[in-house]
């Protein structure tokens, strides 16, 4: 009943084929959901916002009035990944990391990628991320991009394409474990049948990642925190529920001082040192002497401890020099040029504004482009050209001609649905998905990641800020046939 | 693996003892109002005298006379239970609760949050949705809200150090509200102590130990209603959970075993003025309290409090000093970033 009037509209949908019969992995799923009483998925869909709300897994919303917290919106019908598209991806998640990882190195020591001029220098210098500070710097196991959350997105061509890598200070993981926990409890029979591959393991992943990348020579359980910008931060529900998991303390930055080059915190009996730091504050805020002067939240003299090897740090400062649109745009020669390999995972074609002729083709085709600030995040500074009118359009012409080297454009993909409970029936919503991936003695990736959904129809932003939400992401563990139930 | 024992953040146990006090201050007043409204219905007296009382009791005279003026029983009502620029109200005590709940939930246990959480969404749809009659149950369920923390507490949380922060912080609250509401009972009702109560003045002390839940207690163990038996009962007994004396023994039980000295010794600043009202409380002859006056010597006690509270606060909960300030700002400063996404 809930699926009569589905319609796939020409888009890929994750969960039907074009002839709107179920995909096989799917199979199973929707004759649960056909099967339900009529009204059953709406009451499960309102008890899970209630659940959400009581135990207060919110975010902040900027420019709000303050205390301003909303639930992260959460649809129960997850989006499903077979088991060998999977592990196709999971392959090209860690060979794109691999490179990149390769990259930052490079950039901070040798530049011989920019020697050899596969990328121009101006390109690095001119990157708001890349910093200075960060030189010669050697991170504990030569680990740069410890925590990265990739944005793919699939075509209505079928193919998978990375649209952001997402390496500074990537969130929304909680987001995976606690839709986890609910759909558990609406889905329990599914999930026997599906055999869908468990996300649970992420915090002692993410805590033996941390723990690997301790300073030599400290205990054998060295001290691990996770440093928080506070409870106002978009994110604190996140990096209070990964302290709790882990089991280590969360602080701030008034928590930590830094006293010869060694990191301590305030404890009740005094200080303590403090070994590996998880820090979810970006760069810029993270120590006034370092970075930005302004900064209240930082911790003066973590970048020095940092480069003394008295404390690792998890993102390494200075990773975010790849987190570029216009470095993303040579991701695929990066990966060429340090591992010898082709590209795994697609790019989505990139039009670079500083470069004369694509900023020609960008400004004649603003109707049908996407057009992306190079160093925003969060859906921000984005022009979405089939869904903008003339005055948007001629605003960002007027940018672009400002400020070229800023400013990058790609087709607009027309992103997969996945049905989604609207009212009383179901609709398809654009998604997206970003797994998470670790990186300390080796690579690990989640089996799935956050799959966000744009729930207002037609639209193509995910972003929580602009109107998203979230959905469970099944990857299954068998070759893609729903197991007999 | 067995971890070894994790040290407690100055901040963290800074709002641990914090978070409990404001959950027992909302308590208390809720207490104080429900109590009043039920008074008011024994007493033919004018509204004004007995309403303002309650605001003396709360500490905020100044504050409620700017804002509101006259006390009436719907001013004082509002400006104790709901009013958001009054700091003490039952809004705020569950809003700040909160806020220092939401800080430390990765060491409070996630039972002890959602309680929390769901006092603070209550409270805010009340407020939103003021209905008089049903004042009386809000309080109640405030009151039964706040129990079922202190059990939640009790039930889920380690009773490791910072359990004992939380419990300092709660019997250092209630000892302050316990010397509060004698304190202004004393003041308004009796001038003289030794002065036997008319009826009227009966109920009024009957209610002070209804306030703190004291009645059933006092009756079995005094019987008559005699004000300096109530005053020596809510001091000095030793067993009454809100009597000052059993607060602070055992306050200074949890006191040791977050510095871990030795039986016998004294090492922290808090530790010596804890032992030396504990000894006075211990010791104290109603006869002399009544010789010095009530007043005053309530007065001294409460003194005596605030300096444990500013010597735990010097003890333990201290940053580096000159970050103390920041602290306030930063948490108004975001940064807009990756952050901002999920």
């Amino acid at each position: 009943m809930l699926f009569d009037s589905y319609q796939t509209q020409g888009f890929h949908d994750e969960m039907f084929d074009a002839q709107g019969v179920p995909r096989p992995e799917a199979r199973l799923l929707v004759e649960t959901i056909q099967s339900l009483e009529e009204g059953q998925l709406l009451r499960s869909q309102r008890a899970a916002e209630r659940l959400l709300l009581q135990m207060g897994i919110t975010f902040n919303v900027y420019g709000d009035s303050a205390g301003a917290e909303r639930i992260f919106p959460f649809d129960l019908i997850p989006r499903i990944v077979r088991a060998d598209e999977w592990e196709w991806i999971e392959r090209g998640l860690k060979q794109r990391i691999h490179a990149l990882n390769a990259f930052i190195y490079d950039i901070y020591h040798d530049k011989k990628i920019l020697k050899d001029g596969i990328i121009p220098e101006e390109v690095i210098r001119s990157a708001a991320f890349y910093r200075p500070q960060c030189e010669g710097i050697h991170p504990p196991l030569g680990v740069w991009c410890h925590i990265t959350g990739t944005d793919l997105v699939r075509h209505s061509d079928g193919q998978i394409y990375v649209l952001e890598d997402n390496l500074r200070v990537p969130s929304g993981v909680s987001y995976v474990l606690e839709n986890r926990d609910l759909m558990k409890r609406t889905f329990p029979s599914v999930f026997e049948g599906l055999r869908v591959r468990p996300v649970a393991e992420y915090p002692d992943k993410l805590l033996e990642m941390l723990e690997a990348i301790a300073p030599p020579g400290c205990p054998d359980t060295p001290t691990v925190v996770l440093l928080t910008p506070g409870i106002y931060n978009s994110a604190y529900f996140e990096h209070s529920y990964l302290a709790r998991q882990m089991g280590i303390p969360l602080v701030e930055g008034r928590d930590l001082s830094v006293q010869d080059r060694t990191v301590y915190m305030q404890t009740t009996k005094g200080l303590r040192r403090v070994d590996v730091v998880y820090r979810r504050i970006d760069d810029d805020f993270m120590d006034p002497e370092a970075f930005r002067p302004d900064s209240l939240l930082g911790v003066p003299g973590l970048l020095d401890a940092y480069r003394a090897g008295n404390v690792a740090l998890a993102n390494a400062p200075g990773n975010g020099v790849a987190d570029d649109k216009v470095v993303y745009a040579y991701v695929p020669k990066i990966i060429r040029y340090y591992l010898g390999e082709d590209p795994i995972l697609q790019n989505v074609p990139t039009y670079l504004c500083w470069k004369d002729t694509e900023r020609k083709h960008v400004l004649e085709n603003l109707d049908k482009l996407v057009v992306k600030a190079a160093n925003e995040a969060g859906g921000y500074g984005m022009l979405v050209g089939p869904h903008s009118t003339a005055v948007q359009r001629e605003q960002f012409a007027q940018k672009i001609e400002a400020n070229p080297r800023n400013y990058i454009a790609q087709p607009t993909l027309a992103l997969s649905t996945v049905p989604t409970l609207i009212e009383d029936h179901m609709e398809g919503r654009h998604v997206d998905l970003r797994p998470y991936i670790l990186f300390g003695k080796d690579i690990h990736v989640m089996a799935g990641g956050l799959t966000r959904v744009a729930l207002r129809k037609g639209s193509l932003v995910v972003n929580s800020s602009q109107g998203g939400g979230s959905k469970d992401t099944w990857v299954l563990s068998d070759s893609g046939k729903a197991v007999a139930s | 693996m067995n971890r070894a024992k994790r040290p407690l953040l100055s901040r963290v146990a800074d709002s641990v003892y914090w978070m409990a006090r404001y959950i027992e201050r909302a308590e208390n007043v809720a207490r104080f109002i429900g109590v009043n409204l039920h008074l008011q219905l024994d007493l033919p007296l004018a509204p004004a005298h007995q309403w303002q009382p309650l605001i003396d009791t709360s500490g905020d005279t100044e504050v409620f006379k700017e804002k509101r003026g006259e006390a009436t029983e719907e001013s004082v009502i509002q400006f104790l239970a709901f009013d958001d620029e009054n700091p003490n109200s039952i809004y705020s005590c569950l809003r700040f609760a909160r806020e220092n709940a939401r800080s430390v939930r990765e060491t409070i246990s996630s039972e002890m949050w959602e309680q929390i959480n769901s006092m603070y969404l209550q409270i805010q749809l009340q407020r939103a949705t003021p209905q008089h009659d049903a004042l009386p149950e809000v309080l109640r369920n405030i009151r039964l809200s706040c129990h079922m923390f202190q059990g939640i507490t009790e039930a889920t949380m380690q009773h490791d150090e910072a359990w004992h922060f939380l419990r300092l912080g709660r019997l250092m609250e209630r000892a302050d509200k316990t010397s509060r509401i004698l304190d202004v009972k004393y003041f308004i009702l009796l001038p003289s102590p030794e002065n036997v109560g008319t009826p009227y003045d009966d109920l009024h002390w009957a209610a002070v130990l209804k306030s703190v839940s004291g009645f059933e207690v006092y009756r079995k163990q005094r019987g008559r209603i005699s004000p300096i038996d109530i005053v020596e009962f809510l001091v000095t007994d030793r067993e009454f959970p809100r009597a000052i004396r059993h607060c602070m023994e055992v306050a200074g039980e949890s006191l040791r075993a977050i510095t871990g000295t030795p039986a016998g010794q004294l090492k922290y600043p808090s530790e010596q003025l804890m032992d030396v009202l504990r000894g006075e409380l211990e010791n104290v002859r109603m006869s002399a309290v009544i010789r010095t006056g009530l007043h005053e010597y309530l007065d001294g006690l409460q003194t005596k409090m605030n300096a444990i509270g500013e010597s735990l606060n010097q003890d333990f909960f201290v940053l580096r000093p000159e970050k103390k300030l920041e602290g306030v700002q930063s948490q108004a400063q975001v940064q807009r970033s990756e952050e901002a996404r999920a």
